[in-house]
């Protein structure tokens, strides 16, 4: 018979995983459990009376254009923020890989922004690009474009992204350039006296062989762009001008905080839970089990 | 079919370091050189310049007459097998054979046929071509590594080392494919090892390196027979052969040892007197019986390996430690002791000093 290690019971093992237990319940699990409340309720705007009306909030939602204008704005954003913000990690590790001097420089001074808070970063932009003060504006008007980011929707709509991608750029920058490390250099040295020039090296090689690392990234910076760029389109727009930036984020901030409409915004917030989960259990799924060579 | 002349190249890294001082080396048609060497000697580095991976810092590497040392690897028409074979990982083993036939444009026809021959060649079967390279054994990779080299039809094959990652059994197979492999194909290759049993049994020539300088080069009977120094000589032949100082005999016609042993000497014109590192494989080391012997062995351990057994022990006033390979195995423990001799044709004389050969 198999002999069992017994443990005397102790108090230890429950108070070495209480801190993240209680962590988990007080800034997770409370305030889920509080979205899920409140999305089934409508509250006056005295919060005063509360009154339950079941999946209301949800069908509410489904029909306002508002909401459904948001969704699609965010598809685009983040869409482009995650797009936008690996093709330029990529571009540095191939370079960055190349190095050979000062190689060490270079890496720590891509991985700064990384460390600059959401709304510092969007600050930086602000400024950059500021209708009446902006260096870039001023730039920008000096080849004929009429920057005003507070007034042109899509303008604004480009700055946001361009600062999102901006801060999530150092990020994938690091995780491609330890894929692209990690791959054999006699690969690389056999493709090429196979007759492979660099360009060719590299989509047939190089980019097949960090494909997991690539579609890690994806997953991240899709949840990046849709929950974590809140502080960027605060400092930057506001989701103005006319809603032209209000990505599904700022939206339940903007109905809930500033609208009042806490049972809508609560709705919202389940339904982005739901994505977040969605894309962390593909994840999982796929990431775990990526291909190893 | 190509002719490879390397001309007193030169490899000094950014760094400062030079890797490789000046080598010189005519490698005719269908010829197998291999470079062998400890690690650092400077071999793979070599081998990488011919290749085209590593920059020429002074000489010239040409092939057919052509110098190449500004071409990129592609232009160069040769063929590398790597130690840890780089096949590339996520394709098939069809397409790491056919990767450098798509790049030269081939019809699919001829790519194809290319690919069936070579695995034919190799003897990989038809169904191992659909599988990824980590579905294969260490020696269906290498065979596979093999096939994309042979696939392109090079002037030159580049081996680096291609055998350490096998185990000892399938060295020893692999070894001999190589072996009849170029034989049958006729191209011309260098062939990178440290191990001197590979060296001796693949190449036509041996190229000793040590420390980024040529020891020797020549064929492995010459090797094995005439060494050029104490290097070649140690490093060629296993067991390795025994070194010990001694003095050549007043009359230049024997050897002093310093236990005061006397070994009879062929007329080398060695200068009477003169220190000198006498050489001695363990092979040649013959068991004794009577006046002939030259000194006493005392056994301190002996190897039984079956087919022969090698004697590890001391002799002389000195104890100078020694190593005799004899035939068959020997009824003798540690302790025991017998006298040796040897033949005046098997002693080399080294100068002490510089560790070249004395005639």
């Amino acid at each position: 018979m198999l002999k069992r290690v017994h443990f005397e019971p102790s108090i230890l093992p429950f108070l070495l995983v209480a801190p993240q237990i209680v962590i988990t319940v007080v800034f997770f699990i409370w305030p889920a459990s509080q979205a899920l409340y409140q999305s089934v309720l409508v509250e006056d705007a005295f919060g005063l009376s509360t009154e339950f009306v079941y999946f209301d909030n949800f069908i509410e939602l489904a029909g306002d254009e508002h909401y459904l204008g948001a969704f699609s704005r965010t598809a685009l954003f983040s869409f482009l923020v995650a797009f936008l913000a690996m093709a330029f990690a990529l571009i540095l590790a191939v370079m960055a890989d190349r190095v050979i001097k000062g190689g060490t420089t270079y890496r720590t001074l891509l991985i700064w922004p990384y460390a600059v808070a959401p709304v510092v970063a969007g600050a930086l932009w602000v400024f950059m690009f500021d209708p009446t003060l902006g260096l870039i504006t001023y730039a920008l008007t000096g080849l004929g474009v009429d920057w005003n980011h507070k007034l042109n929707g899509p303008q604004a709509m480009t700055l946001v992204i361009i600062a999102a991608a901006w801060k999530q750029v150092a990020y994938n920058f690091l995780f491609f350039l330890a894929g692209m490390q990690a791959i054999p250099k006699s690969l690389i040295e056999a493709a090429a006296i196979d007759g492979a020039g660099p360009a060719r090296r590299f989509w047939t090689i190089v980019f097949p062989l960090i494909s997991p690392t690539t579609f890690f990234l994806l997953v991240i910076n899709i949840v990046y762009a849709f929950f974590e760029t809140f502080g960027i389109v605060h400092a930057v727009t506001q989701g103005g001008p006319a809603k032209a930036t209000e990505i599904l984020v700022y939206k339940v901030y903007n109905d809930g905080f500033i609208g009042l409409d806490l049972g809508g915004s609560a709705a919202q917030s389940v339904i982005l839970m739901l994505i977040v989960i969605t894309l962390t259990v593909i994840q999982f799924r796929y990431i775990e089990k990526k291909v190893e060579y | 079919m190509a002719r490879v002349t390397v001309n007193g190249v030169q490899k000094v890294y950014p760094n400062g370091f030079k890797a490789i001082h000046g080598v010189d080396i005519d490698i005719a048609d269908g010829e197998f050189v291999v470079l062998v060497g400890p690690s650092g000697c400077g071999k793979s580095t070599l081998l990488r310049m011919v290749a085209g991976l590593e920059r020429v810092t002074d000489g010239t590497i040409s092939i057919d007459g052509k110098v190449i040392n500004d071409l990129e690897p592609a232009e160069r028409d040769i063929a590398m097998v790597f130690q840890n074979y780089a096949l590339y990982p996520h394709m098939s083993v069809y397409n790491n054979m056919a990767y450098g036939l798509k790049i030269r444009g081939l019809s699919k026809a001829e790519i194809e046929d290319r690919v069936k021959k070579a695995s034919a060649i190799l003897e990989l079967n038809e169904d191992l071509l659909i599988r990824s390279p980590r579905q294969l054994s260490g020696g269906q990779r290498q065979r596979v590594a093999m096939g994309r080299a042979i696939v392109r039809e090079p002037s030159v094959f580049l081996f680096d080392e291609p055998l350490s990652n096998l185990d000892a059994k399938l060295r020893v197979q692999m070894r001999l494919e190589i072996k009849k492999l170029q034989e049958r194909l006729g191209i011309t290759s260098i062939y990178v090892t440290h191990d001197q049993v590979e060296a001796m049994t693949l190449g036509h020539r041996l190229m000793v390196l040590n420390e980024g300088r040529v020891e020797q080069l020549g064929t492995p009977i010459e090797l094995y027979e005439r060494p050029a120094s104490i290097f070649v000589a140690g490093f060629i032949g296993s067991p390795a052969m025994n070194f010990m100082d001694a003095k050549v005999g007043s009359d230049s016609r024997s050897i002093d040892l310093p236990g005061g042993e006397r070994l009879p000497l062929n007329g080398t014109g060695a200068e009477a007197g003169r220190p000198v590192t006498l050489g001695i494989r363990p092979e040649h080391l013959e068991r004794a019986s009577g006046q002939e012997g030259v000194a006493h062995l005392n056994v301190d351990l002996i190897e039984h390996l079956g087919a022969d057994s090698l004697v590890h022990g001391h002799f002389g006033n000195d104890r100078t430690d020694l190593t005799v390979r004899v035939q068959g195995t020997l009824n003798m423990g540690p302790g025991d002791t017998f006298d040796f001799s040897v033949a005046p044709d098997h002693l080399h004389l080294f100068d002490p000093q510089s560790g070249a050969r004395i005639a």
